[in-house]
């Protein structure tokens, strides 16, 4: 590990910047939801912050992600801005899509965010045909598609793989084994590491904490410049822990109460603003008033969702064709 | 007939046709790019040679033979055309669609509604099938009622090579996805041949007959089947307007709607099978839209009710024959 990339004092208070953003927008989230203000069928990135935080300080907004239902750390760490992505949860015209997608299916190609898909193991196969365009054009951008242990084993993800190895594509596969596929353990779904499929494929893999930042950085500006430098896609595996049930209101009794307690105690979001006051990178006051920040972003943006008006019948005969329906 | 089957007047089939519009299209827009299963020409250009010649003339990164993946093929031509590209994915058979409806009709059908209209899916979906050179049930069903019923996406069935190559051209224009079925027992079938940029708009049927006394409405293999039908039929007395409906969804409820007004009688021939078909739906809108002014009811001709069975009797038992359309044509006028 003593030669990987390591993300400098700037980039290492940015990483924090949108965990603590993931982490403060799930918690308002579920806080809104018990209200009773906003119905949504809701899948907590909570624990798996570290993720997508230290890809996205790779990325550029040119560069492309397809995510999963379990999107919303992967949206705002890549960018998405919180009115945008409030007012579509809450099925507003104000929201990334209108309100017609709802929050598994995020869209917001300004930064990048190109699908947001509710089918398992989807993100994989589309994300594919992004990194052939930007393959096609030599543009340079990067595709990451993310998606969880779940989706290991459906055949989309052997299919993707495959022909992302074949086509030499710039595409970063990015697994966040986080244990759970809905409420099977990934002990009864597989007998070996997703990272040592990509063997298999002939392509670079390998498995991280993905709840270390330093780890999943070194592991993603690799990534990206092996893409980037036309040498191929490569596959991920970021080992974290998913906090809470599958979806929101899902009570998790088939989860370990020792293993998730052990996991929850060791939060990565305060580990690693703790390490950032450690080394001298930020002091308190500076990240309690970043968190302060973010938590008036997020203030304004549910009051900015809740108070946009919901999308018009007509909405259903948009969209679903360029010309609109008679 | 207004068709031109004048043998020596023949200049094309309808593989050239297909072959042309994408070369043609492709020639235009370095945007149109091509994927799927032995579709370059070190694979020979598809199994039945329809892309051949694409890739030496555009290169092989733009005409690309794939592993045998088909959620990887359609996954991979709707994420280019999310970034501007106009791809045409070949799914070999139809059957084999069914590996693939997660990407067809979850995401390619439903991501520009999804997304309120931020992105689209500009993508063509070939693929081939027809009841005919004895494939059994798993290589020649016509599937088109599964799509058709899907918000989202087009589906086009052409007859004829001026037909394959300018329903390409406009499925290739189109910026949303459409389903081009190609029928594999009559793509060497000769005729006119089709004139460079011709385009057949999607959603307009072609009257092939003008006729009063009852309209015959089909596509595809089934337009075979219903041209002697017609001849008969007027030997027999019984003026059949034919209407080749080219484009099953949106269908061409303008000119089969007119055209029933008139005769009164409707015959809706396929080759899929007749419950739930697309037939099915046109009698439902011909009875909301003519109760009252039918002489008859409207009449389903399709498939039987069973997977394509492989013993070449039944296979020619399963769709509808010329013999089938004119017993049916005559019933109607009967009654």
């Amino acid at each position: 590990m003593s030669n990987r990339a390591t993300p400098d004092a700037a980039t290492q208070v940015e990483i924090y910047r949108r965990m603590a953003l993931i982490k403060a927008n799930d918690e308002r989230s579920r806080k809104v939801i018990m209200s009773g203000r906003l119905v949504m069928p809701y899948y907590s990135p909570r624990g798996q912050e570290v993720i997508p935080s230290a890809m996205s300080v790779n990325l550029t907004d040119d560069d492309y992600i397809c995510t999963i239902y379990r999107g919303s750390h992967d949206q705002l760490a890549k960018g998405l801005p919180l009115k945008d992505l409030w007012a579509e949860v809450a099925g507003r015209v104000d929201g990334t899509c209108k309100g017609k997608g709802g929050p598994m299916h995020v869209t917001y190609p300004t930064k990048g965010i190109m699908v947001t898909t509710g089918i398992v193991g989807a993100s994989m196969p589309i994300a594919n045909g992004l990194a052939w365009g930007s393959q096609l054009r030599g543009d340079g951008r990067v595709t990451v598609a993310y998606f969880g242990d779940g989706a290991s084993n459906i055949g989309a993800f052997h299919e993707a793989l495959n022909l992302a190895a074949v086509w030499k594509l710039p595409v970063i596969f990015v697994c966040q084994n986080n244990e759970w596929g809905e409420h099977t353990h990934y002990d009864k779904t597989s007998n070996v590491k997703v990272a040592d499929r990509a063997a298999a494929y002939g392509m670079a893999g390998e498995r991280v904490d993905g709840n270390d930042p330093f780890a999943m950085y070194a592991a993603a500006s690799e990534a990206v410049a092996r893409a980037r430098a036309g040498e191929g896609p490569t596959l991920i595996e970021a080992m974290t822990y998913r906090f809470f049930g599958h979806v929101f209101g899902d009570a998790d009794n088939y989860m370990d109460k020792a293993r998730k307690a052990e996991a929850m105690a060791n939060d990565p979001v305060p580990r690693f603003r703790a390490k950032l006051i450690e080394t001298g990178l930020a002091t308190e006051a500076q990240l309690a008033e970043m968190e302060a920040g973010i938590e008036k972003e997020i203030d304004e943006a549910v009051e900015f969702a809740l108070a946009s008006d919901f999308p018009g019948v007509e909405e259903m005969k948009r969209d679903v064709f360029a010309e609109e329906m008679a | 007939m207004n068709a031109q089957t004048n043998v020596k007047a023949a200049k094309a089939n309808i593989l050239q046709g297909i072959n042309a519009a994408i070369a043609d299209a492709m020639e235009e827009d370095d945007n149109v790019i091509a994927l799927g299963e032995d579709l370059a020409d070190p694979e020979e250009g598809g199994v039945c040679g329809v892309t051949k010649g694409l890739s030496s003339r555009f290169g092989e990164h733009r005409v690309r033979s794939t592993p045998i993946s088909e959620q990887a093929i359609i996954g991979a031509a709707i994420g280019a055309s999310l970034i501007g590209f106009k791809p045409v994915a070949e799914i070999m058979l139809m059957n084999f669609t069914t590996v693939a409806m997660d990407m067809i009709v979850n995401h390619a059908a439903k991501l520009r509604f999804m997304s309120g209209g931020q992105t689209h899916v500009p993508i063509v979906i070939r693929t081939m099938t027809g009841t005919g050179f004895a494939s059994g049930g798993q290589h020649c069903d016509y599937l088109e009622a599964w799509f058709a019923h899907t918000a989202g996406i087009k589906v086009v069935a052409p007859s004829s090579p001026k037909d394959a190559y300018g329903l390409m051209r406009s499925a290739i224009d189109d910026p949303d996805p459409v389903l081009f079925i190609e029928n594999l027992p009559t793509y060497w079938s000769p005729d006119e041949a089709p004139e460079k940029g011709h385009r057949v708009p999607i959603g307009k049927a072609n009257v092939l007959n003008e006729g009063s006394d009852v309209t015959i409405i089909a596509y595809a293999r089934m337009i075979q089947e219903a041209v002697p039908a017609v001849a008969r039929l007027k030997e027999a007395g019984i003026s059949a307007e034919l209407i080749d409906l080219r484009t099953i969804a949106p269908w061409d409820k303008d000119t089969v709607v007119k055209s029933v007004a008139r005769t009164g009688r409707a015959i809706i021939v396929h080759e899929a099978v007749t419950p739930f078909g697309a037939g099915a739906e046109i009698a439902a809108v011909l009875n909301e839209e003519l109760f009252g002014k039918l002489r008859a009811p409207v009449k389903r001709l399709g498939g039987v009710f069973c997977p394509v069975p492989f013993s070449k009797p039944l296979e020619t038992a399963f769709a509808p024959q010329t013999a089938d359309i004119v017993a049916a044509a005559e019933a109607l006028v009967k009654s």
